[in-house]
């Protein structure tokens, strides 16, 4: 199995605070790979320095061989990379349609989107709100329309960011099952960052643990459950 | 009575001029908080490019056509190279830059064609109640805030040009061209500017002749609220109508100052304009 | 902050030899800041008198010209860059201060010209009280909207009031020349841009001394970030409506002044390009400090000026002498947007700072 996704001593700042100080990692192709990590480790700034919608300071992003380090945001989509960020981002000034169709429109070819249909199979909670504005859904909902924007491109791969932020666990525990649904269907490789741990270790594959912008940890999901020391110092469960 | 319905039917036709100003005004406004004070700017251009190419091909329309196209590549052009660099640094430079703008168009539509008016003639018959030039600007606006609703609302372009106006970034994570958006959105801005020039510039054109009526879309902007494409067109509506009674019954020296009362009397009670969204204000 | 922790450590050792040596530019800090500034007034009027003594008619007039300009867009400096507030109509105050200035001097002939200066402060000050006062809700671009529409509505009731306005003729009246016992001393024009002068650096001196004070500090304080202001306990509508209020007054009594040296009012001098043209000079010259003020006006006069006779040289038409400054304004407004943000004035302070660093 090749890398799909190849972070090399990857850094970026804030002003003078530096996030990520060489961050390396990779994710292979149908990989399902959580990125774990405190407060202000660096996962959110690791996922948008990937994206390139923050410039990274030096390091490599390679997507399936290609450097994609530079690129902005937009293009880096379009090489078939999604990103749900923080809070899912669905804009709540268009409606539940308007956004899923948004997300497919980059593919010139028809052929390559995703039909509604098969999204809202995914989520039958969308169906009967299409028509509403984006802004009426509850925060699982609007999950669920980020996670189904994201999907109607038919990315490779997905990047996901704190899915699981201001969910009930048990809508929480529905993402993470259907994440791992679609990899097995489809063959998306999906890159999950979280603070909730163990629940995403349960559900992936391998996991990274991110501190103070620096892996701290990396390995299968298995292996750092039930490492306590990795447990106890950085995911604090 | 008679003199009534008069001021109501002129103003009725130079407040779909107004709407069409506030309708371009708020287009930029919705994508960027920026109030476009070089519209003008892209009117005087388009209007004084129909002054040379109808002459010269002796064609009223083709003339039009140039006029639009001109003005439409203006504000694209602008937009790109040299706003956006610029805006981005703060909402004082934002201004300030569309006001440079404005001073280029003036002073070089007064190099070419020289400060004293022009007369430009005009499609239609403009003299009388209603006439053909009055229906043709309230039709010609209307049409064009009618094909402007279907792009935004029902075409893919309009679905992008919204997110991106919306939510910058989360339009960038579906692979929308924010920037390219923003440029297509000046020039529908600047077709409309265009537009409105054409209508409002005849017969007599000078680099100055924008500068009231650009007021009177700023006035109807505001008093819309100045992110409400529907507030753009009630509101130039009602400027139109207000200042057609007030030049007619108390002088039209005195409508521009009166645009300034009504301006200053709406943004005081509601400080986003009328018709606008009521948003939480960020601290 | 760090200033004061630095004059402390050098204070301190009061009874020691260092208290005698304090540096001249230490102990020029420690002058009050109104008596500094009139000092430096009056060096300037110093400065100013000396060229005038060296230099001709019609360099004097233009020495007005530039005088009356820098005070006007001295207090645009102090509106715009000190306050954050965008005000395209400060070409309206002008022409109130002008229009006051020619009124008084037609109808009230026995009236002295410092009654009259006097007066025409007055009076652009309770236009700027009513305006700021009405306009202190409006934000941004909404205030930049309602002062252009006050730019552009202003010279239309020259027209309604055509007998006492003069409509576009405007109004032209007889200011005196210098007083008797200074005739065959003083031309005309060098005592009106001495009294210019003089005017203008009292007017100089009060806008610095109120930039560099308190309201000054909380004029910064708005502009940088409002709802902090207001948190931390500013009166910001209060504070916006005074900076406004200053401005005008600055505004009026260079319109003022504008008249006595050039005896004539017109519709069509106060223009809205009048205004956008301050604007623009301002941003060229400097907008983060009143030194950019006086680089504004040089620009403004003698761009202009240079311009004229370029074209001239040129044989180009009446068409570009007259709009060419405008245009190299716009072009020289978006350079400076794009590149020098901070204006001729941060310019010549980088280079300062450079040799001040080469030398050490």
């Amino acid at each position: 199995m090749s890398a799909l996704l190849e972070v090399e001593d990857l850094t970026a700042s804030y002003g003078a605070i530096r996030a990520l100080d060489g961050v390396s990692f990779t994710v292979p192709e149908r990989g399902f790979r959580a990125i774990l990590g405190a407060n202000g480790a660096g996962k959110t700034t690791l996922l948008r320095t990937i994206t390139g919608l923050h410039r990274a300071g030096s390091g490599r992003v390679l997507l399936d061989g290609e450097d994609i380090t530079r690129l902005p945001a937009d293009r880096v989509i379009t090489r078939g990379l999604a990103h749900v960020p923080e809070g899912g981002g669905v804009i709540t000034e268009l409606t539940v349609e308007e956004n899923l169709r948004l997300g497919a429109l980059w593919r010139t070819s028809r052929r390559d989107r995703a039909t509604e249909a098969e999204v809202l199979e995914l989520f039958p909670p969308l169906v009967e709100r299409l028509g509403r504005s984006a802004g009426t859904l509850s925060g699982g909902e609007r999950q669920m329309l980020a996670i189904g924007r994201a999907l109607m491109a038919r990315p490779r791969i997905l990047l996901l960011d704190e899915p699981s932020l201001g969910l009930a666990p048990l809508v929480t525990k529905q993402i993470f099952t259907l994440l791992r649904d679609l990899r097995e269907r489809t063959g998306l490789t999906v890159v999950l960052v979280e603070q909730n741990a163990a629940g995403a270790l349960a559900a992936t594959d391998s996991g990274v643990v991110l501190n103070q912008g620096r892996v701290a940890a990396e390995g299968d999901s298995d292996e750092l459950l039930s490492d306590d020391r990795t447990r106890h110092a950085y995911l604090g469960f | 009575m008679d003199r009534f319905v008069d001021l109501t039917l002129s103003g009725l036709a130079s407040g779909a001029i107004y709407a069409a100003l506030a309708l371009s005004l708020v287009i930029i406004y919705q994508a960027t908080r920026l109030v476009n004070f070089a519209q003008p700017a892209m009117a005087l251009v388009a209007v004084y490019t129909a002054a040379t190419v109808a002459p010269l091909t002796g064609s009223y329309w083709i003339g039009f056509i140039a006029a639009l196209t001109v003005g439409t590549a203006v504000g694209a052009l602008a937009e790109r190279f040299i706003v956006r660099p610029i805006a981005r640094t703060s909402q004082l430079n934002a201004i300030i830059v569309t006001l440079g703008l404005l001073l280029i168009a003036q002073g070089g539509v007064g190099m070419i064609w020289g400060n004293q008016q022009h007369g430009f003639g005009y499609a239609f018959d403009y003299v009388g109640r209603l006439s053909p030039a009055d229906v043709f600007a309230l039709v010609s606006v209307g049409t064009v805030a009618v094909l402007l609703f279907c792009v935004y609302r029902f075409t893919p372009l309009g679905l992008q040009m919204r997110a991106a106006a919306f939510r910058p970034e989360a339009a960038r994570l579906s692979g929308v061209k924010v920037g390219l958006m923003l440029t297509a959105g000046w020039a529908f801005s600047a077709l409309i500017a265009a537009l409105a020039g054409m209508l409002a510039g005849p017969p007599f054109i000078s680099p100055n002749v924008f500068d009231i009526v650009f007021v009177y879309g700023i006035t109807a902007a505001v008093v819309g609220g100045l992110d409400s494409p529907f507030g753009a067109i009630i509101g130039g509506l009602l400027v139109g109508l207000g200042m057609s009674y007030v030049s007619g019954y108390a002088g039209p020296e005195l409508a521009t100052l009166t645009a300034l009362a009504l301006v200053v009397l709406v943004l005081s009670v509601r400080p986003d304009g009328i018709l606008s969204r009521p948003t939480a204000r960020k601290v | 902050m760090s200033t004061s922790a630095t004059e402390r450590e050098q204070r301190a050792p009061v009874s020691g030899p260092a208290s005698t040596a304090r540096s001249p530019r230490e102990r020029w800090r420690a002058l009050p800041s109104p008596l500094r500034h009139l000092l430096l007034a009056a060096l300037a009027l110093v400065v100013v008198t000396g060229l005038l003594l060296v230099t001709g008619d019609l360099t004097a007039l233009r020495f007005a010209a530039v005088g009356y300009t820098m005070l006007s867009i001295a207090g645009l400096q102090l509106l715009v860059g000190g306050s954050g507030q965008v005000s395209l109509g400060h070409g309206a105050f002008m022409m109130i201060g002008a229009y006051t200035m020619a009124l008084l001097v037609g109808n009230l002939p026995m009236l002295p010209l410092s009654a009259n200066l006097v007066l025409v402060v007055v009076v652009a000050t309770v236009a700027g009280v009513l305006v700021g006062a009405a306009t202190a809700r409006l934000h941004g671009p909404y205030l930049a909207g309602a002062t252009l529409i006050l730019a552009v509505g202003l010279p239309g009731l020259t027209h309604r009031y055509h007998e006492f306005l003069g409509g576009s003729n405007g109004l032209t009246v007889r200011t005196a020349g210098a007083p008797p016992f200074l005739q065959g001393l003083l031309s005309a024009s060098e005592w009106k841009a001495l009294v210019v002068w003089t005017t203008v650096v009292i007017g100089l001196a009060v806008l610095a001394t109120v930039s560099t004070g308190r309201l000054g500090r909380r004029m910064r304080a708005i502009r940088d970030d409002e709802t902090a202001a207001a948190m931390s306990g500013i009166p910001v509508g209060a504070t916006k409506v005074v900076a406004f209020v200053i401005a005008s007054a600055a505004g009026g009594l260079a319109g003022g002044l504008q008249v006595y040296v050039l005896g004539t009012a017109t519709p069509s001098i106060f223009t809205l390009a009048l205004s956008l043209t301050l604007l623009a000079a301002l941003v060229l010259g400097g907008i983060g400090s009143m030194w950019g003020a006086l680089w504004a006006a040089l620009a403004v006069v003698y761009l202009e000026i240079w311009l004229s006779d370029a074209v001239r040289a040129f044989s180009l038409s009446r068409d570009v002498e007259n709009n060419l400054p405008i245009v190299l304004f716009g072009v020289l407004l978006i350079l400076v947007l794009r590149f020098q943000p901070l204006g001729f004035h941060g310019i010549l302070q980088r280079l300062g700072a450079r040799l001040r660093s080469g030398r050490h």
